[in-house]
């Protein structure tokens, strides 16, 4: 097998232009992709492939992605991206009210095999409305799916699979993934929807993780097996379906377990996780689960607040060794609440 | 300036203008049955009746193709039927039922029945105006000569997606009829006060397309304006807006205690009733007599009635049904 050195944001790109080469009824749409996009992301295909299937939009988040359900009812297979995931509070009502529901209020009569690409992510100093990780709102929609990449590789499988698939897929990127170099199959296969990769084995935790936290997490593992500590870590990569079996097995075997994203932590999946796994693995469990979340506030511009706001190796490692202590006779200072980036 | 038309200068032939007259009696006493079985708890939900406004659906949807697609809102039962969904299977998902066009799970403001072209309908007002632009996108796309034709009250012109729709259909050039049934309410609230813009056509007025607005109880004039805008859109052109002016003579939903009417716009509009009218000027016009004229409102409430006899022998759907169809499986193909 083949491989390539490539990049996200390279992988979309190609992942896309192969999907419109094999069927036409795939058709990109959203503001500024004819020109690339301010990642450069869609770069080329509206050479390729046209400007009617290369569709530049006007600043309409509802109404494009609107066009995309209704194209989408109607036959095409449209990949739709809203530029920053701060902006779906544009869409939801497409999303939420029509998309997710058509194929269930029509009886099956419709389906609307959509895809909605979008970024999310701090760390870029761009403030409070373009750096949210809004993913646990569309995971409480029944009808949508929801998929988070971590890498280059998963983003080009998950994508082909989300535009495969018969219903509205959200994949959500996270910007600060978009330009690190990777070495993937030059062809990468579609990875089903709903599966969890396991990226490192450990017996003493597990480290569920998405998307940029993935990173982190085996970051802090690294770390950890420095201080003797075997974590295991764990990408549902899709929240919705969510492959509990997968994870709740890992826990079940370690006995502890962390949870990490970079939203915040109040309200966020890892909620969801955790109330599962405890259902999942209770008898198991040495030590409560503990979440990995950014503090509950709006993300700030100044690089000092920003980078304390931002959760990431450290304060995994930090939430990891508090469920490792947890049975230990002193009890280390350190609460749940450290386990929280930017609270002290 | 819009333009404006009357029935003096319409040519609707004898066969039309019956099939339009028998289609409105046919929404008239399916709606006045539901009001009643309403009252008596036998349908579900919110119940939202077009009674007065019968002569849009049908001018409209009896022009269209099964393969041309309309979007409906909350005021839904009229477009579906005149687009051909059968009485019984509209009976049926009001009452909830397995027979229903959305086997139940849908209800009065979520109709939908794809092999008629009834693409969807929705509780959202202005929510799905974008989704018509996307079906006459999808058509472009495609090639086909499908014409989409969006129906929608007065209220959701001041939607935001109203105005991005809008747009979007210009700056693309879609085979899009948009079509405007302007009541004067949006739910309690009536025009003057909630727009400083009396008509919708003037609305649009920048983005040049082409716009009208006629009196919509006056059925021979409605069939004619969006004969017109048909054969532009047919050829591939558009979008076009058709503003019909007309009045809802229920409330905004069964079981609104209507504090705001006006007791002679009642009058007024009893006497511009699209039913009486268009009956009237078909005896005028020698298509028919006035027995022939009552045994169409007969045959309509015949119709209704087998209708509800059939919804009634259609069970619940099994609970289960609910969970499978949450996600759309390999086998669910779009139209």
């Amino acid at each position: 097998m083949s491989e390539i050195e490539t990049t996200f944001v390279k992988a979309v790109r190609d992942t896309l232009a192969r999907a419109m080469r094999a069927d036409e009824r795939v058709i990109v749409l959203g503001e500024d992709v004819a020109e690339g996009g301010p990642y450069l992301l869609t770069e080329g295909l509206a050479e390729e492939f046209g400007r009617e299937r290369v569709r530049n939009t006007p600043i309409s988040e509802a109404a494009v992605c609107g066009v995309a359900v209704g194209a989408a009812q109607r036959g095409l297979r449209p990949v739709v991206e809203i530029m920053f995931i701060d902006f779906i509070t544009l869409a939801l009502d497409q999303l939420v009210n029509q998309a997710a529901k058509a194929h269930f209020m029509s009886g099956g009569q419709l389906c609307v095999p959509l895809v909605l690409r979008t970024q999310g992510g701090c760390g870029q100093r761009s403030g409070a409305q373009h750096s949210q990780s809004l993913e646990a709102w569309l995971t409480h929609v029944p009808g949508l799916k929801v998929v988070m990449p971590s890498s280059a590789a998963d983003a080009a499988g998950l994508l082909a699979s989300a535009i495969a698939d018969p219903g509205p897929v959200v994949v959500v990127e996270n910007k600060a993934l978009y330009y690190r170099r990777e070495t993937t199959a030059a062809e990468p296969e579609p990875i089903p929807l709903g599966r969890a990769h396991t990226l490192r084995r450990g017996e003493d935790v597990t480290i569920v993780a998405t998307s940029r936290l993935v990173g982190d997490a085996l970051e802090a593992a690294e770390r950890l097996a420095r201080e003797g500590i075997d974590a295991e870590v764990i990408d549902p990569r899709t929240l919705v379906p969510l492959d509990v079996e997968t994870i709740a097995a890992s826990v079940q075997r370690t006995g502890r377990a962390v949870v990490a994203h970079e939203a915040v932590t109040v309200g966020g999946f890892g909620a969801e996780i955790t109330a599962q796994l405890q259902n999942a693995a209770f008898d198991f469990l040495e030590a409560p689960i503990q979440r990995v979340g950014a503090p509950f506030m709006p993300v700030p511009v100044s690089p000092p607040a920003e980078d304390a706001y931002r959760p990431g190796a450290d304060e995994v490692c930090t939430a990891a060794r508090f469920v490792i202590e947890w049975d230990q006779p002193e009890p280390a200072a350190a609460g749940p609440a450290a386990a929280q980036a930017g609270t002290g | 300036m819009a333009k404006s038309r009357t029935a003096a200068g319409a040519k609707l032939e004898a066969d039309t203008g019956l099939d339009l007259l028998a289609t409105m009696w046919r929404i008239r006493c399916f709606e006045e049955r539901v009001a009643a079985l309403k009252r008596a708890f036998k349908v579900y939900g919110l119940i939202h009746l077009s009674i007065g406004g019968e002569g849009v659906a049908a001018a409209v949807c009896r022009q269209l193709r099964d393969d041309d697609g309309i979007y409906s809102g909350h005021r839904a039962h009229g477009h579906a039927i005149a687009k051909g969904a059968p009485l019984a299977k509209m009976m049926a998902e009001l009452m909830g039922r397995e027979g229903g066009v959305c086997r139940g799970l849908g209800g009065s403001m979520h109709l939908v029945d794809r092999q008629h072209g009834m693409m969807g309908a929705t509780g959202v007002v202005g929510g799905n105006l974008p989704l018509a632009v996307g079906d006459a996108l999808a058509a472009r796309v495609r090639g086909g000569d499908q014409v989409t034709a969006m129906f929608f009250g007065d209220g959701a012109v001041q939607a935001g997606t109203f105005a991005e729709s809008v747009n979007l259909a210009a700056l693309w050039e879609l085979p899009l009829i948009f079509v405007c049934e302007n009541n004067g309410f949006a739910e309690f609230t009536s025009r003057a006060e909630h727009s400083t813009i009396e008509q919708v056509s003037d609305v649009v007025a920048p983005y040049g397309f082409e716009r009208e607005t006629v009196d919509g109880s006056d059925v021979p004039a409605v069939w004619e304006a969006f004969r017109a805008f048909l054969d532009e859109a047919r050829g591939g052109r558009g979008p076009m807006l058709l503003e019909c002016l007309t009045y809802r003579r229920r409330g905004h939903y069964e079981g609104d205690p209507q504090q705001y009417r006006d007791p002679a716009a009642e009058a007024e509009w009893e006497r511009r009733d699209p039913v009486a009218r268009l009956q009237a000027h078909a005896v005028e016009q020698g298509w028919l007599d006035d027995d022939e004229a009552r045994s169409l409102e007969r045959r309509a409430l015949e119709e209704v009635k087998d209708a509800e006899r059939v919804a009634l022998e259609s069970s619940y759907p099994d609970p289960s049904l609910a969970a499978e169809l949450v996600y759309a499986t390999e086998e669910c193909r779009p139209a």
